[in-house]
């Protein structure tokens, strides 16, 4: 019993937590990552939340799942298939096994397969693993609901509250697999309930237990295993999501020039969050409004920026629909304006929960007349600060509505995030009128190289102007119908966007001598990237150009994407990019991988994909090259 | 950390000006047909502004879609003339961002309560500081004559030329629903009427909607005939005033009585009623019953149309609270800029 397990290094790991919407996996996996990152681990999380409000405990549809992929380097993703899986409950284990790897080890809550629970799960046999097909040598089964009341019988808690600490157990035995340091987890518990000291220690005596469990009976498995920090980037670290980071972006800038945050929004899946985050922040002078629709959460927040806040609503799914109107106002106004969208699975209400790429025509083109907007795509959770801070810099320096488009994955998901010093970011400087423009004031002369206005707002006396929907004479401002003038405003406010500097498009990789470019935006990132490392390892020549900024698109696109013999864009929708790409680049005609599961990418799946794509250019397999088969 | 708009602070050294005329409010050649009553009504607010006396550029004026939603283009204040049915909701995003702006929303009937239903009451629930003029003819002018959600039943326009089967908002009704403070209502042919209750409007500290009567000379001519002359409004209408007996007529012969659950017309010293049985007027009275009666008369039932503030309740507004809930939260919590904000977060070192 006492006979020391061996310890095996791993490079990375993979561990998802699953159980009842209720059971706490999403805390279990929070903290499982965060101690991780303590030590020097990289992590990457992405939450499965089911769609349903309130699903019937131990139903199929109520299960929620946490995915934590940890490593000794740089981790892109949260990993496609999972190492172990832990399962509270025959509904998890149903539903989640198809996200575990066929070597995974599966702990499971053997109290929470009780002959109800295995119907709730439409099981047809009492042998749910055989049902299953899975090698009982790989399962750990432990009566944890059972373990959890007897570590807790002296603390007179009630049986509900008990079996709430059931998370922890399972936390417990997973950090005795890892060789997980406890006293960061009672840290992290201890810091967590510090109002409720009780729960705190009853958490921790659980957490005790599950890892006593796995100490004592070596879980029938013949080791245990330690990830070693390879890469040691010195610095601060908190682990945040995508919302979160897209909220502290906008605080960022608004603070950087100067100005007061506004954010208009209504409640809508899976933006919420940053409308939470934002919500708490009064203190540093932030306000939020939660509007009476998304008409509203846009329209106001285009008050907001003409009495001179830096302004932004967020959104999602058909949020983006109803707010156009409002957007098309501010390109029209050329007023500054920040409009997230966490896109979601779509048409119309689609899977609300789910994440896609399926937006990006819309934010580009879905509103009437020629209505140019900046679009900047966040590449991975903690990209969502530079990214939501870029869109405000760029939309209060060139006076221009911008779209910052993230999804449920980055939105979701969470990294570790090295904290910026402010004083490091780069300026703000909002394009102003001049004090000499007094009483000469018309809102729309520009600035002859950038093509921006001047903005001057209510308050400021000799500046009086007005806005509006309607087309406006370029020199006097005035309402006019006259066909030059509009020609020319046309090409002022697409020139204006046209000419804002956005960086090169970086090539990694093989840029020199690749055989394959792989062209992604947005989240996709870190599994393209992932995908690349995977080929290049079984020594392909392959490289990656992986946009953030759409709308413009970096100068040098057109000479990254025609230099190499095949492209591949790889996105989550029926292929859009490739589409804005072929647009703007003459005779451009890409392979396509095109995707729309709700899922992110599966890197094992692209591997395969793009091998074949590389060896065999004729042939056709389920999800490559939808609707174009020529190679340039 | 938002400081105060560096910019403003430079450009406004010193106020130019501390009293105005209407003509300081005045820009532009309103093109609205010759005879429409948005132009008495230009006239009217422009006066009332210049005697409010806040300085145009501390002025804003939004503006949604429609003839009347031209307006904005002839006052020379800050401005926006915004998209259909929006001006409540973008007016919303000005004021709380900026508190010391004087806000005036102009919408008309299909602006305000068609496409902006929604945005108009909700307005009114938050009680935001907005002056929101509702100019009423009961038509769509700029789109050449439809029926609009304040056209009675059986109204024939071109949308209906066998006439309308569903029942207008009644607007009163509608802001009283939404737990509105302040309503007033003007004929836009009497000028010292609507100046005063725009002044009215802009002293109470909320959502205060002013419905303008306004003849459509085009597409709607007459819909206000019996109130829109002097004499008509002798005999047709009730001028509301607080403190004062509500009594109408051409020598004040008439007054308003209570009747069971309802108002009714009463000639003093007839069937024995009295000056001491006619109602006198409290539009500060918190319980908006009989306020709700005076804004629902209409001639049609043998009522006179009541004119002036027929409620003006004081309350907390939304603007007002959004932004001392933000100096508040500041007192409270010991975080103000976004290094002190990252330090509240679990942190972790990597040596």
């Amino acid at each position: 019993m006492s006979e020391e397990l061996e310890v095996k290094e791993l490079e990375d790991v993979v561990v998802r937590f699953s159980g009842d919407s209720g059971d706490g996996m999403q805390l279990a996996g929070n903290i499982f990552s965060t101690i991780s990152a303590i030590v020097g681990n990289d992590i990457s999380t992405f939450p499965d939340y089911p769609a349903d409000i309130r699903a019937p405990q131990g139903s199929l549809t109520g299960v929620s799942g946490y995915q934590v992929h940890i490593g000794e380097s740089t981790v892109y993703t949260p990993g496609d298939k999972c190492d172990v899986l832990v399962a509270m409950n025959a509904a998890a284990l149903r539903t989640q096994y198809k996200y575990a790897k066929p070597t995974a080890g599966i702990i499971i809550d053997t109290d929470a397969f009780g002959p109800a629970d295995l119907k709730k799960a439409e099981f047809q046999t009492d042998d749910y693993l055989k049902e299953m097909c899975i090698d009982p040598d790989r399962v750990v089964a432990c009566p944890i609901t059972r373990m959890v009341k007897e570590a807790l019988v002296d603390t007179g808690m009630d049986n509900k509250s008990m079996l709430k600490c059931r998370n922890m157990f399972a936390l417990g035995l997973v950090c005795w697999l890892f060789n997980r340091d406890l006293d960061l987890v009672f840290g992290f518990l201890h810091k967590k309930f510090a109002k409720k000291p009780d729960l705190a220690d009853a958490n921790i005596k659980v957490v005790q237990a599950g890892y006593d469990y796995g100490l004592n009976t070596q879980a029938s498995i013949p080791n245990t295993y330690r990830i070693e920090t390879r890469e040691k980037r010195p610095g601060r670290y908190m682990d945040i999501t995508g919302n979160k980071a897209t909220a502290y972006g906008l605080i960022a800038a608004a603070e950087k020039a100067g100005l007061k945050l506004y954010l208009g929004s209504y409640p809508i899946t899976p933006a919420t969050d940053i409308l939470h985050e934002l919500a708490k922040h009064k203190s540093l002078g932030v306000t939020t409004v939660q509007c009476e629709d998304e008409i509203s959460g846009c329209a106001s927040a285009v008050g907001a920026s003409f009495a001179g806040a830096l302004a932004a609503t967020s959104t999602s799914g058909p949020g983006i629909c109803l707010k156009s109107e409002a957007m098309n106002l501010a390109v029209i106004d050329e007023l500054p304006l920040v409009v997230i969208d966490v896109q979601r699975s779509g048409p119309s209400t689609g899977m609300p929960t789910k994440s896609e790429q399926t937006d990006l025509l819309q934010v580009l083109y879905g509103r009437n007349g020629e209505s140019p907007m900046p679009v900047i795509a966040a590449t991975s959770p903690t990209d969502c600060f530079d990214a939501a801070y870029m869109a405000a810099k760029i939309a209060l320096e060139h006076l221009t509505p911008v779209v910052l488009l993230t999804d449920a994955y980055c939105a979701n998901g969470s990294g570790a995030w090295k904290l910026p010093n402010i004083d490091e970011l780069p300026e703000i400087k909002p394009h102003y009128a001049t004090a000499d423009q007094k009483y000469k004031y018309t809102p729309y002369i520009r600035d002859a190289e950038t093509h921006v206005r001047y903005w001057a707002v209510p308050g400021m006396e000799g500046f009086t102007h007005i806005l509006g929907g309607l087309e406006k004479d370029g020199a006097t401002g005035a309402i006019s119908t006259d066909p030059e003038n509009h020609h020319k405003m046309d090409y002022e406010r697409y020139t204006k966007v046209a000419s804002i500097k956005v960086p090169d498009v970086e090539v990694l990789g093989d840029k020199d001598d690749a055989d394959l470019l792989i062209v992604g935006f947005g989240s996709t990132f870190g599994h393209l990237y992932s995908t690349m490392t995977e080929l290049r390892k079984k020594g392909c020549k392959v490289a990656l150009a992986h946009f953030k900024y759409i709308n413009p698109l970096p100068r040098n696109t057109a000479e990254v994407l025609t230099k190499y013999k095949k492209v591949v864009v790889a996105e989550q929708n029926l292929g859009q990019f490739a589409a804005l790409l072929r647009i703007r680049i003459n005779n451009f005609v890409p392979y396509q991988y095109n995707q729309v599961k709700g899922q992110p990418f599966v890197v094992n799946e692209l591997v395969k994909g793009f091998e074949s794509l590389l060896t065999t250019p004729e042939i056709e397999e389920e999800g490559l090259y939808y609707d174009t088969k020529i190679i340039q | 950390m938002m400081e105060e708009n560096i910019q403003q602070e430079v450009v406004n050294e010193q106020a130019s000006q501390t009293t105005y005329t209407a003509a300081d409010f005045k820009m532009g050649q309103p093109r609205w047909c010759p005879g429409c009553g948005d132009h008495a009504f230009l006239n009217s607010f422009q006066k009332a502004m210049a005697e409010i006396g806040v300085a145009p550029y501390d002025t804003a004026v939004i503006s949604g879609i429609g003839c009347s939603s031209r307006l904005p283009y002839y006052v020379k204040t800050y401005a926006m003339q915004t998209i259909h049915g929006r001006a409540a909701a973008i007016a919303m995003g000005t004021k709380i961002v900026n508190p010391k702006l004087t806000i005036w929303q102009i919408s008309g009937d299909g602006d305000a309560l068609a496409i902006g239903g929604n945005h108009f009451i909700h307005a009114m629930r938050r009680n935001i500081d907005l002056n929101m003029i509702l100019l009423n003819n009961r038509i769509y002018g700029l789109t050449k004559g439809q029926y609009s959600p304040t056209s009675p039943r059986g109204f024939v326009s071109k949308s209906s030329p066998y006439g309308t089967v569903e029942d207008p908002f009644r607007p009163a009704e509608l802001c009283f629903g939404a737990r509105g403070k302040f309503f007033a209502r003007a004929v836009a042919s009497d000028a010292p009427n609507t100046i005063e209750i725009l002044k009215a409007a802009y002293h109470h500290k909320g959502a205060a909607v002013c419905e303008i009567l306004q003849n459509c000379i085009i597409f709607n001519n007459g819909v206000y005939d019996p109130i829109y002359t002097s004499s008509g409004r002798k005999k047709n209408t009730i001028y509301v005033e607080d403190g004062k007996p509500l009594v109408f007529g051409e020598n004040n012969e008439f007054g308003l009585v209570q009747k069971g659950f309802g108002l009714k017309v009463v000639e003093i010293g007839k069937d024995g009623y009295t000056m001491d049985d006619v109602l006198v007027h409290d539009s500060h009275c918190e319980d908006d019953t009989l306020q709700l009666k005076l804004a629902m008369m209409d001639n049609e039932h043998g009522f006179p149309v009541a004119l002036g503030v027929i409620r003006n309740v004081e309350g907390p507004t939304y603007d007002g609270a959004v932004n001392a809930q933000i100096e508040e939260v500041k007192q409270k919590k010991h975080y103000h800029n976004f290094t002190e904000l990252l330090e509240t977060n679990d942190i972790w070192e990597v040596k």
